[in-house]
C-alpha cells in the first residue's frame, strides 16, 4: 500500500510520518505542496507541524496549497485521509472536515501524553482499534480547542462522527473532542500525534494501532 | 561628534582606538572604525576572557572538532557524529523576553546547521529572579513562550534544561539555549572560505535595521538606558529558519557549497571576516547586492545587521545556478554578494567603490586584557557557618513538603510541557529525567544530553562550584546510562572589570577544567557572557554546562521512577559526606546561603558515576537517580512521584537517619547534600547481582518499593498524594 | 487602493486571548475592564474592491469561527 505525505512548506512532523508509514509496512511516498499530483497513493496523511508558520490561521494558507486540488479530490472521492495536529487544522481550513481548532483555553502549547478514547471504529484510521478502547497518546499544539457550533456537534455526536475523546481534557476543546470524521467517515482529523508513538524505543506502539488501521480498512 | 566621541559611542575604548590606529598604519573611517567595535566587543573577541579560557582541555579521543568552529564535534560510532554548543542570550531576553529567547535559540540551531548537521534537539538553562516580582514573572513567561514558540515551530524538540530562581538574576535573567545536530562524520563542514574567484552568497531573509550593534549591547550593563534601545532586539522568523535549515541540508547534501557560516553577532561583517580569517584569503562584499527589507540603509548597517535567518555561503561559480534553483524551491531568498579574493581584507565595496577595507586577520584578533585576579572578601564572610543557629525542623513532613513545592525543586512540567519534546519522534527519555535520551533511527545507538548549573555553589565557592558544576553533569549522563564524552559551556558572570566577577571567572574556569580533565570530558564549544549587572549588582556566577553522553544500547537506559512494588533500594555515597552548607534545605527553610558546600572529589566521584552506568549498561539497573537539591529525602521522594510507587525505609537504615548519620542531626542526613551519590533500585531477584557489582563501594539498603505512603522512621510519614499536591506546581500560577 | 480589514472572533466564541488580557489589565491596576475582544487587522493594496468579500470569507477570516468588516481608507 501506498500511503502518501504532504509536505507544506513550513510542516515539521512530515519525516515522522513518513518513518511511521515504514513502520507501519507500507510505501511511504513525498507529496510536495507545489505539485498538484497524489502519485497514485491509496491514502494520504496529512501531517503535523506549522505549515507556512501558522501565519493568518493555522492551516489558512496551506489550505491553497495546489497539492490541495488532487487531494480534495482523492477526500470527495472516498479515499482515506488523515489530519494530524496541523494536518486537523489543514483540513477543517479546506472544509474536508467540519468546526475549527482555537487557541488552547489556556493560551499555553500543551505536549503531554494524554489518554483518549477511541469512540468510533467505523473509519478507515480506527478501524483496527476496538470501541470504547482506551489510548495513550502524545499531543503537541497551541491550537486544539475544536470549536464547532451546536449543530454541528449534535450531528457528529448522533452520527457518531467524533473518533476520538479526550478522558481529560488538555485544550478546552467542545465535548472533550480529540478527533472527527466527515460524513464519509474516510477524512479523519485528530490532535494526538499516532506516528510518535509507533516504535518500541519510544516506549509505545499505541499509534500503530491507529496507523495500521487503514491497512485492512481501506474500504468502510 | 568628533573622533572621540564617536568611537566611544561605539563601545571602543582610546587604547582600542590607538590599537587601530597602530594597526591599520591610519586612521579608519567610519564603517572600518564600526567593523572593529563589533569584532572587538567581549561578545565576539573574546577579549577579557581569552586569557582564562585557554585553560580548559579541548581535546578528547572522540572530539572530531574543538573550540573555533561555528559547533564543537564529537565521534558517535557507526560513522555518526554529534555537532552541539550552548549560547547566551541574556540582554536582548532581559529587553524583549519573548523574541530575546526565541531568536536565541534560532541561532544557536544556525550554528549547528553551518557545521553540515541536521539539529535533533534543543535543551535550555534559564535563571530569573524570583516570582513574586512581577517583572521577573513576565519574563519567564515570555521567555519561555518565545523557546516554545521558536523551536516548537522549527520542529527541533526541547528535550532538556533547568529553571532556577535566585534573586540575584532579578532583571537581569540568564537564557542559555543549547544545539545538538547530527551528521555522518564525512559531510562535516567547515567555515574557512577557499578558493579566489568563489562567490560568497547569503541565504535567507532580508536584511533590516534589526539588532544593530547587538554585540556591543550584549558586552554591556543593563541599564534603564538598554530598556529604550528596544530597536536593539532581533525578531525571529522560524517559518523562515525552517526552510533556511531544510535549504542548507540540501545544498550540502548535493555537494554544492564550498563552505558555510551563520550570521550571528555583528551579522556580515562577523561571518565574511571569520571566513576570510581561517581560510587565509580575503573577501570582498557589495553592500548594494545585499537584498534589503528597509531603505537607506547604509554600508555600515548593512554590513554589522544583525537580521535573523540568514546563512553565508561560499559557491563555485559555475555552481550558483543549482543553488538559486534550490534556495526557490524552498521560498527562500539567495543573492551573490561578494567574491573570494586574495588579499585577505574584508574589504567593502558600494557604487563600485571601495568603502571601507580592512585585514580579516585584525578584526579576528581582539586586543586581550589579562586582569588581575584577586579574591573578595566576601568568600570568607560568607563561608562561616554555624549549625548550632540552625534549628532544626519541628515538623519533617512540613519541610519535606516545602521543600519539594519550591520554585526550585518542584516539577518542571508547566515549563516543559510548553515545548514540543517529541518532535522528529527520536526522543527516549522525555524532560523530567537526570537526562535527556535520544535515538539515532537505523542504529541501535543512542546520545544523553543535560545542562547544569551551580550558581549559588559558585558564589560560595567559585572553584569548587565550578567542578562540582561538571561532575553533576557528569552524574546526570551516567544516570541515563550514557558515556560522558564532552561538554560545551556557556559562562555567565558579571563585569569582568570588577573584582569579584573577574576572580569567580577566573576560578570557576579552574575548577571547570580540573573536572573535565578527570572526567575526560574536553570543553569542545562554548560562549562567554560578562557584564552580566543591574544596578542591584552582579549575577551569583553561573557556568552553565552542556554535556553529551553516548549509549552504544540505546534500550539500556534507566529513569528515575520506581518502576515496579518490591524493588529493593539503595543509596551510593563517593565519600565526603553530606554537608548543609550552601543547600537548599538552607536557603529555602532557613533564608540563609552560607557556608562551604562539599568540594567534590572528583576521582571518587568518577569512579562511583562509570560504576553507576556500568550497572545501567549492563541492564542490571533500569532505576537510578542522582542525589542533588535536597538530599537523599528529596531525591527519594521524586523517584517515589515519578514512579508511583511508595516507600518506606528500614528500621535500621531510619534509625540511623533520624540519629543523623551519626551526626547529631536528622536534617543533616535527610536534606544535606554531598557531592556523589546515586540512589538505584531493582527487583529482588537481582538484589545478588547489584551486592556483587556494589562490592568495594560504600552503599546502604534503604528499604523496599510499595504501597503510596513515604515513611522515615517517626520523622517522615507522607503519602503520595500530599507529595504529589507541594510538587505539581504550575509556575506560571494558574 | 488601501483597504482595511477588521477580523474578529464571532460573538459567542470563547475567546481565549480576550479572556487573557482581560484578566491582565486589573493586575496593572486598571480596573473597570468589561468584555475584551482581540482580533486582527489587515491592511491591504487592491486594484478592485468588489472582491473584498470574497478575499475575507476565503482566506482573510475563517467564518466558522469569525466575523469580519472591511473599509476602503485611502
Amino acid at each position: 500500500m501506498r500511503i502518501g505525505v504532504a509536505i507544506f512548506p513550513g510542516s515539521n512532523c512530515d519525516r515522522d510520518a513518513l518513518f511511521a508509514v515504514e513502520q507501519m509496512g507500507a510505501d511511504p511516498v513525498e507529496l510536495w505542496h507545489a505539485d498538484a499530483d497524489l502519485k497514485a497513493v491509496d491514502a494520504v496523511i496529512v501531517p503535523g507541524g506549522f505549515s507556512y508558520g501558522d501565519y493568518l490561521r493555522p492551516g489558512a494558507i496551506a489550505r491553497f496549497a495546489k497539492v490541495m486540488g488532487p487531494l480534495e479530490e482523492f477526500a470527495r472521492a472516498g479515499g482515506p485521509v488523515l489530519g494530524i495536529c496541523n494536518g486537523f487544522q489543514v483540513l477543517t481550513e479546506a472544509h474536508l472536515l467540519p468546526g475549527a481548532l482555537l487557541r488552547n483555553i489556556d493560551m499555553r502549547f500543551v505536549c503531554r501524553r494524554v489518554r483518549v478514547r477511541v469512540e468510533s471504529t467505523e473509519t478507515p484510521w480506527t478501524s483496527g482499534c476496538e470501541s470504547g478502547e482506551e489510548l495513550m497518546l502524545p499531543v503537541a499544539h497551541n491550537e486544539g480547542n475544536y470549536f464547532a457550533d451546536e449543530a454541528t456537534l449534535k450531528e457528529l455526536e448522533d452520527e457518531g462522527r467524533v473518533v476520538l475523546r479526550y478522558l481529560k481534557n488538555p485544550n478546552g476543546s467542545a465535548n472533550d473532542i480529540a478527533g472527527v470524521c466527515n460524513e464519509g467517515r474516510n477524512v479523519v482529523g485528530i490532535m494526538p500525534h499516532p506516528e510518535r508513538v509507533s516504535d518500541p524505543v519510544l516506549g509505545s506502539e499505541k499509534g500503530l494501532k491507529i496507523l495500521r488501521s487503514v491497512l485492512v480498512g481501506a474500504r468502510i | 561628534m568628533n573622533i572621540q566621541e564617536t568611537y566611544a559611542s561605539l563601545g571602543l575604548s582610546d587604547y582600542e582606538y590607538d590599537r587601530i590606529l597602530e594597526l591599520l598604519g591610519r586612521a579608519p573611517n567610519f564603517l572600518e572604525l564600526s567593523l572593529f567595535s563589533v569584532m572587538w566587543s567581549e561578545h565576539c573577541g573574546y577579549k577579557n576572557s581569552r586569557p582564562l579560557l585557554g585553560r580548559f582541555p579541548s581535546d578528547g579521543p572522540c572530539v572530531l572538532q574543538g573550540p573555533g568552529e561555528n559547533a564543537g564535534v564529537v565521534e558517535v560510532g557507526d560513522g555518526w557524529a554529534l555537532a552541539f554548543k550552548m549560547e547566551s542570550h541574556n540582554h536582548p531576553s532581559a529587553v524583549e523576553p519573548y523574541e530575546g529567547a526565541a531568536t536565541g535559540v534560532g541561532g544557536i540551531i544556525r550554528d549547528v546547521l553551518a557545521m553540515g548537521a541536521r539539529p535533533v534537539a534543543l535543551l535550555n538553562s534559564l535563571r530569573f529572579g524570583p516570582l513574586d516580582e512581577e517583572r521577573n514573572r513576565y519574563l519567564f513567561r515570555e521567555v519561555v513562550a518565545g523557546i516554545g514558540g521558536y523551536g516548537n515551530a522549527i520542529g527541533v524538540p526541547t528535550v532538556g534544561g533547568e529553571v532556577e530562581l535566585s534573586r540575584s538574576y532579578s532583571g537581569n535573567p540568564l537564557v542559555n539555549a543549547m544545539c545538538v545536530g547530527l551528521i555522518r562524520t564525512e559531510d562535516l563542514v567547515r567555515s574557512r572560505a577557499q578558493g579566489e574567484g568563489n562567490l560568497v552568497v547569503l541565504l535567507g531573509s532580508k536584511t533590516g535595521r534589526d539588532g544593530i550593534h547587538g554585540a556591543t549591547f550584549a558586552s554591556d550593563e543593563l541599564s534603564e538606558e538598554s530598556e529604550s534601545r528596544r530597536s536593539n532586539v532581533q525578531v525571529g522568523d522560524p517559518f523562515m529558519g525552517k526552510m533556511l535549515v531544510e535549504c542548507c541540508l540540501k545544498l550540502l547534501e548535493e555537494g554544492l557549497l564550498v563552505s558555510l557560516q551563520d550570521l550571528g553577532a555583528a551579522g556580515i561583517t562577523s561571518s565574511a571576516s571569520e571566513m576570510a580569517a581561517k581560510g587565509g584569503v580575503g573577501i570582498e562584499i557589495e553592500v548594494d547586492k545585499v537584498p534589503l527589507r528597509e531603505e537607506g540603509m547604509e554600508p555600515a548597517e548593512i554590513m554589522i545587521s544583525e537580521s535573523q535567518e540568514r546563512m553565508l555561503a561560499v559557491v563555485e561559480p559555475e555552481k550558483i545556478g543549482q543553488v538559486a534553483e534550490l534556495a526557490e524551491h524552498y521560498g527562500i531568498g539567495s543573492a551573490v554578494i561578494g567574491r573570494v579574493a586574495d588579499h585577505g581584507e574584508l574589504r567593502i565595496l558600494s557604487g563600485g567603490e571601495v568603502v571601507g577595507s580592512v585585514p580579516a586577520d585584525y578584526l579576528a584578533e581582539a586586543p586581550v586584557y589579562e586582569r588581575e585576579i584577586s579574591r573578595p572578601a566576601y568568600l570568607d564572610e560568607l563561608r562561616e557557618l554555624n549549625l548550632d543557629e540552625i534549628s532544626l525542623p519541628e515538623d519533617y513532613n512540613a519541610a519535606l513538603l516545602a521543600l519539594l513545592s519550591h520554585p526550585n525543586l518542584c516539577s518542571r512540567h508547566s515549563v516543559f510541557e510548553q515545548y514540543d519534546h517529541q518532535v522528529g519522534t527520536n526522543t527516549v527519555v522525555l524532560p523530567g529525567a537526570d537526562a535527556a535520551v535520544m535515538r539515532i533511527k537505523g542504529t541501535s545507538l543512542g546520545f544523553a544530553i543535560t545542562t547544569d548549573g551551580r550558581g549559588r555553589h559558585c558564589y560560595l565557592d567559585p572553584e569548587g562550584g565550578g567542578a562540582a558544576t561538571v561532575a553533576e553533569a557528569y552524574r546526570n549522563l551516567s544516570c541515563v546510562g550514557a558515556e560522558p564524552v564532552a561538554l560545551t559551556d556557556c559562562l555567565n558572570f558579571g563585569s569582568p572589570e570588577k573584582q569579584a566577577p573577574y576572580y569567580q571567572l577566573a576560578r570557576c574556569i579552574e575548577g571547570m577544567s580540573r573536572a573535565s580533565e578527570a572526567f575526560g570530558t574536553p570543553v569542545v564549544s562554548g560562549n562567554v557572557s560578562l557584564y552580566n549587572e543591574t544596578s542591584r549588582g552582579a549575577i551569583y556566577p553561573t557556568p552553565i554546562v552542556g554535556m553529551v553522553g553516548i549509549l552504544k544500547d540505546v534500550s539500556r537506559h534507566a529513569t528515575p521512577g520506581f518502576k515496579r512494588e518490591g524493588d529493593m533500594v539503595v543509596v551510593i555515597g563517593s565519600g565526603p559526606g553530606v554537608s548543609l552548607d550552601g543547600s537548599d534545605y538552607l536557603e529555602i527553610i532557613h533564608g540563609k546561603v552560607a557556608g562551604r558546600p562539599v568540594e567534590p572529589d572528583l576521582a571518587a566521584e568518577k569512579r562511583v558515576a562509570d560504576l553507576v552506568r556500568e550497572m545501567v549498561r549492563s541492564g542490571l539497573v533500569d532505576t537510578a537517580h542522582d542525589i542533588s537539591g535536597g538530599g537523599e529525602i528529596v531525591a527519594v521522594a521524586e523517584m517515589a512521584l515519578a514512579g508511583g510507587f511508595g516507600i518506606e525505609y528500614e528500621e535500621g537504615e531510619a534509625e540511623r537517619m533520624v540519629a543523623g548519620q551519626g551526626r547529631g542531626r536528622a536534617d543533616l542526613a535527610f536534606f544535606g547534600e554531598e557531592s556523589g551519590g546515586f540512589i538505584v533500585a531493582v527487583p529482588e531477584e537481582r538484589w545478588d547481582d547489584l551486592q556483587e557489582a556494589l562490592s568495594g563501594f560504600a552503599y546502604d539498603y534503604i528499604g523496599c518499593t510499595g504501597g503510596d505512603r513515604f515513611k522515615v522512621g517517626n520523622l517522615i510519614n507522607v503519602s503520595l498524594e500530599e507529595m504529589r499536591e507541594a510538587y505539581e506546581q504550575d509556575l506560571f500560577g494558574g | 487602493m488601501k483597504v482595511r480589514v477588521l477580523v474578529r472572533p464571532k460573538s459567542g466564541i470563547l475567546d481565549p486571548q480576550g479572556e487573557a488580557v482581560k484578566s491582565a489589565l486589573p493586575a496593572l491596576g486598571f480596573e473597570g475592564v468589561g468584555n475584551v475582544h482581540v482580533g486582527r487587522l489587515i491592511e491591504l493594496e487592491v486594484e478592485r474592491i468588489d472582491e473584498m468579500d470574497a478575499m475575507c470569507r476565503r482566506l482573510l477570516a475563517n467564518p466558522t469561527i469569525e466575523e469580519y468588516e472591511w473599509e476602503v481608507i485611502s
